[in-house]
């Protein structure tokens, strides 16, 4: 392989791996946007976020497999390419979780409740922090491996967060006594569900701690 | 016949390029960084060039140790460092093929009863102390500096990647070339004073001596080694002392490949002769030692604990004996040769002057000998004008 071919290779891969985390970004926007049309409810622009959030994780899908195939084929970064592989695949799957979660309440249209709304949105809003964070913290281990324990605390603090809010709407919720039991199981598999994006970002995160160890020459 | 002779002196090459290349190729090849084929043509070439270009001044310094004058005498001492170091290698046991032939040459001197040069001797043996002490500096300094550079420039960890494949290709091209250089003594350094090669000349403005051709020959018969044998030494000898990745190799690499150039480089010695700095001796230093004293550097500052000391002491050992086996293995070879298959190892006649012929190019005739060419007088004749020559042959 010549010279300019060895860059311009690496130099396309590298773009593919920022088009994928770019498509984390993205899908936790449509989320975001998604969940705040249904609490509204505003059916018909919720159905478009998801079905737009549905394509990107396709794309997303296609575009690690991709990358993954390259990096094997092309036996780049040898002796860190099982910890990129597996940053991946464990990010595309809060970007999976996050797209099954809107499908969800679609599918499910659970019943939610007006004066809990703010709460389930801002519950919501922490746990894509969470995986927004992540994303940096992965950009931060190919490029400024000083920076990813920065983005990692944040991540942290952003899975704490979540939790928290999670806590308070489902103990706020169990204590309603006009409500069916039906009905609180379903509203608080909803909160977990989204409780489970900032989960597994900072499972992720944890992952990625280790590789920055060994990346560090 | 002289040419049969050579055989023992390939076999070292071929036995140089399968070990040695692996301690420039051996971790870029191991990672698959780079590509067996890559590496082993710009091995090849670079240790031709490194040969040809720059062998002459280790050759003279072996020269000085002892000058095996006869090519059967030189056929035997190639042939005891060759089986020297192929019986340590089968025993798993780490070699140096530059102690393997010092060791063989003062064998010659011993039995020949020719007087080794201490001065010589000590320079040599000084460089097998101090090159792995000067490679692990060299290699503590580049990876201070590589780390300071790498946290600086926030490069992706894929064009990082791109970047160290290109420096392991450029590295592993000056090691080779350093390998050449400082290492073709070792394999073509005891034929020299019986080299079955003249000049060639093309016109006026071309001439090829001697001496590079044995050197291209022997340059040939490493990259036969290197070809044939090194890709399973790459491959099968692991991070024995350390693990490297291939960014730390490419600094240990470097940092050999800088000791070996600075012991081969007959241009770096006119430079710090000419600002008044002392100079390096041009000795073959052992790459296997060097590239050992550039791990441990590197180790030592990434974390003691990695380091493996046992095999450190087991290859510490092996530095110890293999110039003690070499020597009598060859002293018992000069025996068999000389009394069994009645070959002489020495040459009497040329043995007193050869330590003042010129090793790079052909030998100029002394002002005496060009008087003596053109009168064609004999010894007693030139003793009967009272002359007082300056070489030892007509005294």
């Amino acid at each position: 392989m010549k010279m300019t071919q060895l860059f311009s290779h690496h130099k396309q891969i590298e773009g593919e791996i920022d088009e994928f985390l770019d498509s984390i970004i993205e899908g936790g926007l449509l989320f975001k946007k998604g969940v705040r049309f249904y609490l509204d409810g505003r059916m018909e622009e919720f159905e478009a976020r998801l079905e737009e959030l549905r394509r990107l994780e396709k794309q997303a899908d296609s575009l690690r497999r991709n990358v993954e195939s390259k990096l094997y084929l092309r036996t780049l970064i040898p002796e860190f390419r099982g910890d990129v592989l597996g940053l991946l695949e464990h990010s595309d799957a809060v970007l999976n979780i996050i797209a099954d979660t809107l499908l969800e309440f679609s599918i499910e249209i659970p019943e939610t409740l007006s004066d809990l709304n703010e709460l389930h949105y801002d519950l919501a809003h922490n746990a894509i922090d969470a995986s927004e964070n992540m994303v940096k913290a992965i950009r931060a281990y190919f490029r400024d491996l000083s920076a990813v324990r920065d983005n990692i605390k944040q991540v942290q603090f952003s899975r704490e967060e979540t939790n928290r809010i999670a806590e308070k709407y489902k103990r706020d919720l169990f204590q309603r006594s006009n409500l069916r039991l039906s009905h609180k199981v379903h509203l608080r598999y909803f909160a977990h569900n989204i409780e489970h994006i900032a989960d597994e970002a900072e499972d992720v995160c944890d992952r990625l701690a280790i590789a920055a160890i060994k990346r560090y020459i | 016949m002289e040419w049969f002779f050579l055989i023992s002196g390939l076999f070292l090459g071929w036995s140089l390029g399968a070990n040695d290349a692996a301690n420039i190729f051996g971790t870029a090849v191991g990672t698959r960084m780079v590509q067996f084929k890559t590496a082993a043509l710009v091995a090849t070439i670079f240790v031709a060039l490194g040969a040809v270009i720059s062998g002459a001044g280790t050759t003279e310094t072996l020269g000085q140790l002892g000058a095996v004058n006869a090519i059967a005498g030189s056929f035997t001492v190639a042939l005891a460092a060759a089986v020297t170091v192929t019986g340590m290698t089968r025993m798993k046991l780490p070699v140096s093929t530059s102690q393997a032939v010092v060791g063989a040459i003062i064998g010659w001197n011993l039995f020949t009863g020719s007087q080794t040069d201490y001065g010589a001797l000590a320079e040599i043996v000084g460089t097998w102390i101090f090159s792995p002490i000067l490679a692990g500096i060299f290699a503590i300094v580049l990876y201070l500096l590589a780390r300071k550079y790498i946290g600086f420039a926030r490069i992706h960890m894929l064009q990082m990647d791109a970047w160290t494949r290109f420096g392991l290709i450029v590295t592993g091209a000056f090691g080779a070339y350093s390998l050449g250089a400082n290492n073709i003594a070792n394999v073509m350094g005891m034929f020299v004073y019986a080299s079955p090669f003249s000049e060639i000349t093309f016109g006026d403005f071309f001439s090829f001596s001697g001496t590079r051709q044995l050197f291209l020959l022997g340059a040939a018969a490493i990259g036969l080694g290197i070809y044939t044998y090194s890709y399973k030494v790459m491959t099968t000898v692991g991070n024995d002392i350390f693990k490297l990745t291939p960014l730390l190799a490419l600094i240990v690499v470097l940092a050999k490949s800088l000791v070996l150039f600075l012991f081969a480089s007959q241009g770096i010695e006119r430079l710090l002769l000419s600002v008044g700095l002392p100079t390096f001796p041009l000795v073959p230093v052992s790459s296997s030692q060097a590239i050992i004293g550039a791990i441990l550097g590197v180790a030592l500052i990434k974390g003691r604990e990695a380091v493996n000391f046992k095999m450190v002491g087991k290859i510490a050992s092996g530095w110890l004996t293999t110039p003690i086996i070499a020597a009598i293995l060859s002293f018992i070879a000069l025996f068999f040769v000389q009394n069994v298959f009645e070959q002489e190892v020495l040459n009497k006649q040329e043995s007193g002057s050869l330590t003042e012929y010129s090793m790079v190019e052909e030998p100029e005739l002394s002002l005496m000998d060009q008087i003596k060419s053109s009168v064609g007088q004999s010894d007693a004749w030139y003793m009967s004008l009272d002359i007082t020559p300056c070489s030892s042959e007509i005294k």
